[in-house]
């Protein structure tokens, strides 16, 4: 299910926050609305926590991760580090990266298997993503746009990437991907796609200048009305159905 | 990206996306936004004008373009389409990729123009609309068709030509001048008067050129003046009727005229004696006994404004006796001359008495026993000329002649029309005066007018001839005689401006 929300009146939710199967971290803004948001959304099942990167609020841009891991840049603070590895589950391992670029949000976008990462990416970067979040790492463009964390959006069920791509753009990056993609807009036009949204397995935040279409697209390539307890249930009454003869 | 040269380059097809409002598949753009939801969200034409007021004259079929100037455009032309556009403001802000009129009853005084503009919109998507513009046309009389309906023999100003002899074959020249030049296309009326002509003009600007005209073809000294109309006191509007008073030189071509002792002495002695031989801005004097010539030009004859002695209504006709050539044929100022002695008797005497006078004549080129010839009669003439008798002791001569005489072969062709015509200026005569004209005077007048253009080719250099489609040529040829009447080749006629096919006649008549 895909939630409208706004972060102190900007529809680019996707700057100010990060989602991923396993926890959820979130700016510190003005008013404590955003926040209440994800808690009624997410508090029982993943940890969200409020933090800051470097002392910038910016931190959807910033910092790159999947369940198994966290990936921060050499700008954040000790105490920040520290609070993110308080925080977080056991399990989610935070890494601290020297890379030159630092806005690993908007070079990385990944979900539980693969990532996709800005081409100019260090060697060595290349292998602590391997190595830290688990996952087989290409380097890629998307529609002639070498900020891959922007510009698409994807998670373990299907993705959403930049309007302009071509066809054969999107097949290559769905056979690498291994899911699904569609080529759509958020936030009523909007090119850049992370910054408007953001996406795990079962839900979905979007700016509130998403129009009904976007959010529609949204929901059918995330897969995100199966997500829906009601469609569990019919689920499991068909199986029930099935063994019934 | 990847560099061309030798790399093997994937084809890419544009992919569709969902217009982000209404959810219809289309190809991505800047705004995303599928056409129809980008003209509902964005309308590019808020704020340009869609309804505009024009002014038409219904007189002369213009348009006002404020402040003043009225623009002559028919309904739906290209003129009228320009005027359109430049009357709608604001339309800097978008750019006007295409015009064109919508069709209206031309009695509804509405013009509809359909325009399509361009604009950015959004995230850098251009946005073409079209839309139209109405036009309601009122009816407002020009300045210019106002003032001709309030009185249309209103002139603002005026030209008035005068020339003080007692003929008119100056201004039958100067009208075949003006004519050829189209000088007077200007004029709103033209009127003949006692020794002259008046020409009218809506525009000071207008007589002032005809002015200058007049200045380049004939010796004239002018003056100006102006009467107030009207003075609109809030604007300082003055206005004025402008009066030019212009004056042409007495002096006509074959004049005879005594020059006062200043000038003689001026011109290098040049002898009292003088005739004038040709009459344009300048005046040509030739003396007859030397054959030395002179120029004068417009501003020096009227600092010393001499008058003619004889003028050539005055000329009585000679039959030569015998010619005994002087001098070699000379070349003076582009004609030809030569000095000779001859006997002459008036033709009047001839057969009658004795009396033959022994002259010096400067046409012995001309002349051989037994012609005509016309010359002025200074034995008989009694001259009253103040100038004259400043000469103490100059001996006149007896005869001086002018021109051969063709009048008996010219009585063989009275009656018979010419193969040439000459157009002329739609002139009002004055009605007042018309008592002074004598009719049958102009009308001989302006036979001589025509006999002189027959036998002068140099007088036709400025005037248009046209063919005259009436002459039949005649078969009985009166050109059997070895000397032929000076006549008009058929190369200097122009055909009138009518397609017609007329076989040409070959024959060329030369004089």
């Amino acid at each position: 299910m895909a939630t409208r929300l706004q972060f102190e009146n900007s529809c680019e939710i996707g700057v100010f926050s990060k989602l991923t199967n396993a926890y959820c971290l979130v700016a510190i803004g003005g008013s404590e609305n955003f926040y209440s948001t994800f808690e009624s959304e997410l508090a029982d099942v993943i940890p969200v926590v409020k933090t800051s990167i470097g002392g910038s609020r910016i931190i959807g841009r910033l910092c790159a991760g999947n369940k198994k891991g966290l990936l921060v840049p050499h700008t954040i603070t000790d105490q920040e580090l520290q609070h993110l590895r308080n925080s977080l589950p056991d399990q989610v391992v935070v890494q601290r990266l020297d890379e030159r670029l630092s806005a690993l949000g908007n070079c990385i976008a990944c979900n539980d298997h693969v990532a996709l990462t800005h081409t100019d990416l260090d060697k060595e970067t290349e292998e602590m993503i391997t190595d830290v979040l688990g996952v087989e790492v290409f380097r890629q463009t998307i529609a002639g746009n070498l900020l891959v964390g922007s510009y698409c959006a994807f998670s373990n069920r299907g993705g959403l990437v930049h309007p302009h791509t071509s066809i054969e753009d999107l097949d290559e990056l769905s056979t690498l991907l291994q899911v699904p993609l569609v080529a759509g807009t958020v936030n009523r036009g909007s090119e850049v796609i992370a910054a408007g949204m953001i996406v795990n397995d079962w839900t979905a935040f979007c700016g509130s200048d998403t129009t009904a279409t976007e959010l529609s697209v949204i929901e059918s390539v995330f897969k995100l009305r199966e997500a829906q307890p009601t469609a569990i249930v019919d689920e499991m009454r068909k199986s029930l159905i099935d063994s019934y003869v | 990206m990847e560099e061309e040269a030798g790399m093997f380059r994937v084809h890419q097809t544009i992919g569709s996306v969902l217009c982000c409002k209404c959810g219809i598949p289309m190809a991505p753009n800047a705004a995303n936004m599928c056409v129809k939801c980008l003209r509902s969200e964005v309308d590019i034409t808020e704020g340009l004008q869609k309804h505009v007021i024009i002014l038409h004259c219904p007189e002369c079929d213009t348009y006002l373009q404020p402040p003043r100037t009225w623009i002559k455009a028919q309904l739906e032309s290209k003129e009228l389409l320009t005027f359109c556009v430049k009357r709608l403001k604001n339309l800097s802000k978008v750019k006007l990729v295409h015009a064109e009129f919508v069709w209206t009853e031309p009695h509804s005084k509405r013009i509809k123009v359909k325009l399509r503009v361009q604009k950015e919109v959004l995230n850098g998507a251009i946005l073409e609309q079209t839309y139209i513009v109405e036009y309601v046309q009122q009816d407002h009389m020009c300045d210019s068709c106002s003032r001709v309906q309030a009185n249309p023999d209103q002139w603002v100003a005026a030209i008035q030509l005068r020339q003080h002899v007692s003929h008119r074959r100056t201004f039958f020249y100067l009208e075949q001048l003006i004519l050829r030049h189209d000088a007077a296309a200007r004029a709103i009326k033209i009127k003949q008067m006692d020794q002259g002509i008046d020409f009218f003009f809506a525009n000071r600007s207008h007589a002032v050129k005809f002015l200058e005209f007049l200045g380049k073809v004939a010796p004239i000294k002018s003056r100006h003046d102006k009467q107030l109309v009207s003075h609109d006191p809030k604007s300082n509007n003055y206005n004025y009727k402008y009066t030019f008073s212009v004056e042409i030189c007495p002096i006509c071509r074959e004049d005879l005229i005594c020059l006062p002792p200043k000038v003689v002495v001026s011109l290098g002695n040049l002898g009292p004696l003088v005739l004038c031989t040709k009459v344009s801005n300048n005046i040509i004097l030739l003396d007859p006994s030397t054959l030395r010539h002179c120029f004068m030009d417009a501003d020096q004859y009227w600092r010393v404004s001499f008058k003619s002695l004889l003028s050539s209504r005055q000329l009585v006709e000679y039959i030569i006796l015998d010619v005994e050539a002087l001098s070699s044929e000379v070349n003076v100022g582009g004609s030809k001359y030569a000095l000779a002695d001859a006997q002459v008797a008036r033709v009047s005497d001839f057969g009658k008495n004795d009396k033959i006078f022994t002259i010096k004549t400067h046409l012995g080129h001309l002349l051989n026993p037994g012609d005509y010839a016309l010359g002025y009669d200074l034995y008989g003439a009694n001259s009253n000329d103040i100038e004259l008798d400043k000469y103490k002791g100059f001996s006149l001569p007896d005869v001086i002649l002018i021109r051969k005489s063709y009048e008996e072969k010219h009585q063989r062709k009275r009656g018979k029309p010419r193969h040439w015509k000459l157009k002329s200026l739609n002139m009002e005569v004055d009605s007042s005066t018309r008592g002074r004209i004598d009719e049958e005077k102009m009308y001989s007048e302006y036979e001589e007018f025509l006999k002189d253009l027959e036998e002068n080719p140099e007088m036709r250099f400025n005037i248009s001839l046209y063919r005259n489609k009436e002459y039949q040529h005649s078969e009985v040829a009166s050109m059997t005689d070895g000397e032929d009447v000076p006549s008009v080749p058929l190369e200097e006629l122009l055909a009138d401006l009518e397609l017609n096919d007329e076989d040409n006649d070959d024959e060329s008549m030369k004089g």
